[in-house]
């Protein structure tokens, strides 16, 4: 099959698997069935793009503008991006199975519907060729995530889903709208090349301003102060925050920032010009900020989404400390902690489902009642943390390598420092469930079991991929160092 | 050739129609009657915007008599452009017009009402095709009073206030018009376009023109509801019958910014109007403050058709925004603009309409819960309303775009972030509609979704906001020669 | 040409003043359309005005005249003054109807019943 069949093809699946999911509503066996079809048919179609070694293959949508067209490409770090959604997508819909039968929720057919539709606009986002084409996927996923969020139709959910909404169309409509433009206006146009596209083309005095607006106005990588959306959006159901929080969103948020470092600045000339000074430290000062939070919130959904604040902004440091290594540690550190992070989610999903509890404080030893869920939130933990034998180690090691390669010493502290914190907020946790005795009296503790049988299968499945993925991390790095040296 | 006469048989043919609406008495005859004599118009509109953008501006004698004695009419890119999208507008939303006046109306000599719309279309095209500059006035009587008419139609019994407010307003913004072009004439002797603005460079010292100059300008500004002379617009939006606001949201303004371009652009050069006159600091004022001051007081309405009204006034500033950027990419942005909002507004006031069939409200809070009830309407409304806020993929994003590229061109990044800043006003007002019609629990009356030949032709302008903002090609083409003509580099 | 041999200007500024007086002033609506009447007047002399050529005979062709007036100021008001004639015929219509949705014509009273949001 034609490469650029094959890229057209990743948004069509997920979008006309939509349709087919609205048309079989009313079946919900056979609903599940075409989500979980779906889902599969698109991983193995992006499996047989990273197949592809034929470099750039360009698929053209559309063309709005002369000289600006919504074009697909296949490139490195969109390939591992799209593996990660469309692989994840597949467990979160076994996941969502059991947590929206379990808790007998409302319009499932529409949130099937518009999970795929996200996945598409996650897969756009993944595989542009030009920041515009970016752009315009990056609106459409924050649009069709925005009834996912808001789904409990409350007024908690109406009012999250403001802050969510408003945040996400202020910064990019203000910032990387101004930024995209401003950029075209200086090159001429926005495809991604290697080693960038606006060296000698704009004044290096106005250079960090652009980085500013392109970082800030990335509002779905959660720097600080425009982070307040992710919390926000907690108020979604669990599987929502899952994928779309732990995975989608939030990772196109840092691909993009990822994505726009390396193609349109080009790590040297951001080398050069030092104008990644600023943000490096306004992503410093969001890792340790957004972890001291963390240690204060008991909602264990609340302190799961500033712990991914926190994670986020290590992408977007290894970014900012631009050189090959780190930024090799940033990209793998989307797959980690996608990893990590589902699993956690998928764990406090499956808490709520069987006890309907959500503060820390209430879930003392439920790790008896529950081992299975609490043994893979161990593994969750310990790859947030980074502790050898889960994949997060990698990720951990190549970014403090690369704040040491460009000698950036107060960065590698920020990144010891977060780790410890790190464990302080996460290892309570587990803790807790296995070691503390139960709060609730043996009758009713007794009564707990594990959550519906498809939930735990996909945390399990979730937790063995953060070890699978430190033993076979080899992939992985081969693919980041084509991107950062190709 | 019968084509040779397209430019008058687009004037004449509804023109002519309109009595014959009045000696049909029947509802149903004169609804055909109207639609396809509009359906006509809008085929010769396209004739004739195909054949000045490929073989140059056409001029067409009204019988026979010379010019500048005799009146002519001359189509070239721009007015073609404008005589699309009123003639195409009409065509579609009289499809829609035919259950909702019904509806609206209840009156049993509705046969009147298709003669007032005949006659409308008749002023708006015939504004828009004229070579001559009295002729504008007079077209634009017609069409005024056509509309005075129209607007006093509505159900609710303040839309004869609203009529009278406007008909007061529109006859001195009128009159303000006539009394520029008698100046002119006192000054150059003539009223041809063409002849005029070679005439007036001469004389454009001259006090006398100075003044035609702000009377025209008054005068146009007034029928354009540039801020701050808008004040008939929110009222005769708000109580004119839907698909009247539908058709006259999507048309007259737009042949008032035509009218605009073309006065100041052609008739009198730009480096008069732009560089002694200044009125470019004047539009690019004004155009702001419009946006901003517009968008914030739609955001506190609570009847959403009054808000969309406040909108357009807002849609407009950008329009006059782009014109007082005065490069070729900033009047680009402005035609543009008048294309995709012809198309964004009226799909939106179709969708009101589509919804005031059913609940016989408008009300913010009588919208409760009605995604659920009508949800084929609702979903219109969204895209309508995302193309508005400018989401890209749709064609409020197109005009967005060049607007911001017209204003970093001259490296004015404050205004670029103005443009952007105040679609997130758009925003806060639209979503108010979203969340009011999916969060709220519906009322327990019985209410149905709206009828067919209401929804096909506000998901047709729903289906062209969207294929025109992912297509952009032929618009921004069309829009790019206008502007080139207008400011002389084609 | 002194200030008072343009007398006909004077005029056409006084009429359009006051036109524009009364129907920014009035609140009886009736009032107001014969304001704007005024003012329509006022254009109507400005027009005929420019069409006078000095020394010049009425515009019909006769033998022994060489100049005459311009003909084409006074085609112009024709079409402006049915124009006028129009408008004041729909506004008084609007106030018929208006009258008898409201039982007045004052502006005043008619807005306390219907308050404009």
């Amino acid at each position: 099959m034609e490469t650029q069949i094959a890229l057209i093809l990743t948004i069509l699946i997920p979008l006309f698997g939509a349709v087919l999911i609205a048309a079989a509503g009313s079946q919900p066996n056979l609903r599940e069935a075409v989500t979980i079809g779906t889902s599969v048919l698109l991983f193995l179609q992006v499996l047989f793009l990273l197949e592809q070694s034929d470099g750039q293959a360009v698929a053209v949508l559309a063309t709005p503008f002369p000289g600006l067209p919504l074009s697909l490409s296949t490139e490195p770090l969109g390939l591992l991006f799209a593996t990660v959604a469309s692989g994840l997508w597949i467990i979160t819909s076994i996941y969502s199975i059991g947590y929206m039968r379990g808790n007998n929720e409302q319009h499932q057919t529409r949130f099937y519907v518009f999970f795929a539709i996200s996945i598409a606009a996650a897969m756009g986002v993944a595989l542009s060729a030009n920041v515009f084409t970016l752009f315009v996927f990056y609106e459409v996923l924050t649009l069709s995530t925005y009834p996912l969020v808001t789904h409990k139709g409350t007024d908690e959910a109406r009012q999250g889903g403001r802050v969510y909404l408003g945040i996400l169309l202020a910064t990019s409509f203000s910032f990387f709208l101004v930024a995209l433009v401003w950029t075209w206006n200086a090159a001429g146009h926005l495809d991604f090349t290697a080693g960038g596209i606006l060296k000698g083309k704009i004044d290096p005095a106005f250079l960090p301003l652009l980085v500013a607006l392109y970082l800030f106005g990335i509002g779905k990588a959660a720097l600080m102060p425009f982070h307040r959306w992710l919390p926000a959006a907690m108020v979604a159901p669990t599987p929502v925050s899952a994928l779309l929080h732990a995975v989608a969103v939030v990772k196109a948020g840092v691909f993009s920032v990822l994505k726009i470092t390396v193609y349109v600045f080009g790590i040297d000339f951001l080398r050069e010009t030092g104008a990644n000074r600023w943000m490096m430290w306004v992503a410093a000062a969001t890792v340790i900020l957004a972890s001291l939070v963390a240690l204060t919130k008991d909602n264990l959904k609340a302190r799961l989404a500033y712990s991914t604040v926190s994670q986020l902004s290590y992408i977007v440091l290894g970014a900012m400390l631009v050189n090959s290594v780190a930024v090799v540690g940033a990209g793998m550190h989307i797959a980690t902690h996608a990893l990590g992070k589902i699993t956690l989610f998928f764990c406090a999903g499956a808490i709520y489902v069987a006890t309907h509890k959500t503060e820390i404080s209430d879930m003392d030893g439920l790790g008896r009642s529950m081992p299975i869920t609490y043994a893979a939130m161990l593994i969750g933990c310990l790859s947030i943390i980074g502790l050898p034998l889960t994949g997060g180690f990698w990720s951990k090691w190549y970014l403090m390598l690369g704040a040491a390669s460009a000698e950036q010493w107060a960065m590698l502290a920020v990144f010891l420092i977060s780790t410890l914190l790190n464990v302080a907020y996460l290892m309570v946790i587990p803790i807790r469930g296995f070691l503390f005795p139960p709060r609730s009296t043996p009758a009713t503790s007794n009564a707990i079991r594990e959550a519906p049988f498809p939930s735990v299968a996909a945390l399990a499945v979730t937790a063995v991929g953060c070890i699978v993925v430190f033993f076979y991390a080899q992939p992985l790095y081969r693919l980041l160092t084509e991107m950062s040296t190709g | 050739m019968i084509s040779t006469h397209f430019p008058v048989l687009q004037v004449a043919l509804p023109l002519l129609a309109a009595p014959a609406c009045v000696v049909f008495r029947q509802a149903t005859v004169t609804w055909l009657l109207a639609l396809s004599v509009s359906c006509i118009s809008f085929l010769i509109s396209i004739s004739l915007l195909w054949q000045a953008y490929s073989t140059g501006e056409i001029r067409y004698e009204l019988g026979g008599w010379a010019a500048p004695w005799g009146i002519e009419y001359k189509v070239d890119v721009v007015n073609a452009f404008v005589l699309v999208i009123v003639s195409g507008m009409s065509s579609v939303v009289l499809v829609y017009a035919r259950e909702s006046l019904r509806y609206e109306l209840g009156i049993r000599r509705i046969h009147l009402a298709y003669t007032g719309w005949l006659l409308c279309l008749t002023g708006l095209l015939g504004i828009t095709v004229t070579g001559d500059a009295f002729n504008v006035f007079v077209f634009l009587e017609i069409s005024s009073l056509s509309s005075y008419l129209l607007i006093s139609l509505g159900p609710d019994r303040r839309a004869l206030t609203a009529a009278f407010q406007y008909l007061v307003m529109g006859t001195i913004g009128a009159t303000f018009i006539l009394i520029g072009v008698g100046l002119l004439y006192m000054m150059t002797g003539t009223l041809n376009m063409a002849d005029l603005s070679e005439r007036i460079p001469a004389v454009s010292h001259t006090t006398t023109v100075h003044a035609a100059f702000a009377f025209l300008a008054l005068g146009i500004a007034l029928k354009a509801a540039v801020f701050p002379l808008h004040y008939w617009l929110p009222n005769a939006y708000t109580y004119a019958p839907s698909a009247v606001t539908a058709f006259m949201a999507a048309s007259a303004t737009k042949v008032s910014i035509y009218l605009l371009l073309r006065f100041f652009f052609d008739i009198f050069s730009e480096s008069f109007s732009l560089r002694t006159m200044r009125l470019n600091e004047i539009l690019l004022i004004m155009g702001v403050v419009a946006i901003f001051s517009m968008s914030l007081v739609a955001i506190y309405q609570h009847n959403v058709k009054r808000m969309l009204a406040y909108s357009s006034v807002a849609q407009v500033g950008y329009m006059v925004l782009g014109i007082g950027l005065a490069s070729p990419t900033g009047i680009t942005a402005a035609i543009l603009h008048l294309f995709n909002h012809a198309l964004m507004k009226g799909a939106l006031f179709m969708a009101l309409g589509c919804m005031f069939y059913r609940i016989k409200s408008l009300e913010l809070n009588d919208l409760a819960g009605i995604g659920r009830t009508m949800p084929w309407t609702t979903m219109a409304f969204v895209v309508g309303g995302l193309s508005l806020i400018g989401v890209p993929l749709t064609v409020g994003f197109v005009s967005k775009w060049y607007l911001i590229l017209a204003a970093l061109e001259r490296d004015w990044w404050w205004l670029a972030v103005l443009v952007v800043a105040s679609s997130l006003l758009a925003v806060v007002y639209i979503w108010r509609v979203v969340e009011a019609a999916y969060f709220k629990p519906a009322p327990n009356t019985e209410v149905n979704e709206a009828p067919l030949s209401l929804l096909i032709p506000t998901w047709l302008l729903i289906v062209a906001n969207v294929y025109f903002g992912i297509n952009a090609q032929l618009t921004i083409d069309f829009a790019s020669v206008a502007a080139a003509d207008l400011l002389g580099l084609r | 040409m002194t200030y008072i041999g343009l007398y006909n200007y004077w005029i056409v500024f006084l009429l359009m003043m006051t036109g524009l007086y009364v129907v920014i002033v009035s609140t009886n609506l009736i009032k107001k359309i014969i304001g704007l009447n005024i003012f329509q007047t006022s254009v109507f002399i400005l027009y005929i005005s420019i069409g006078k050529v000095a020394g010049g005979t009425a515009p019909i062709l006769a033998e022994g005249y060489k100049i005459y007036s311009n003909p084409l100021p006074h085609v112009l008001i024709l079409t402006a003054i049915v124009v006028g004639v129009a408008t004041t015929a729909l506004g008084l219509a609007l106030i018929v109807r208006i009258h008898s949705e409201y039982g007045s014509v004052d502006e005043e009273k008619i807005y306390q019943n219907d308050p404009v949001d």
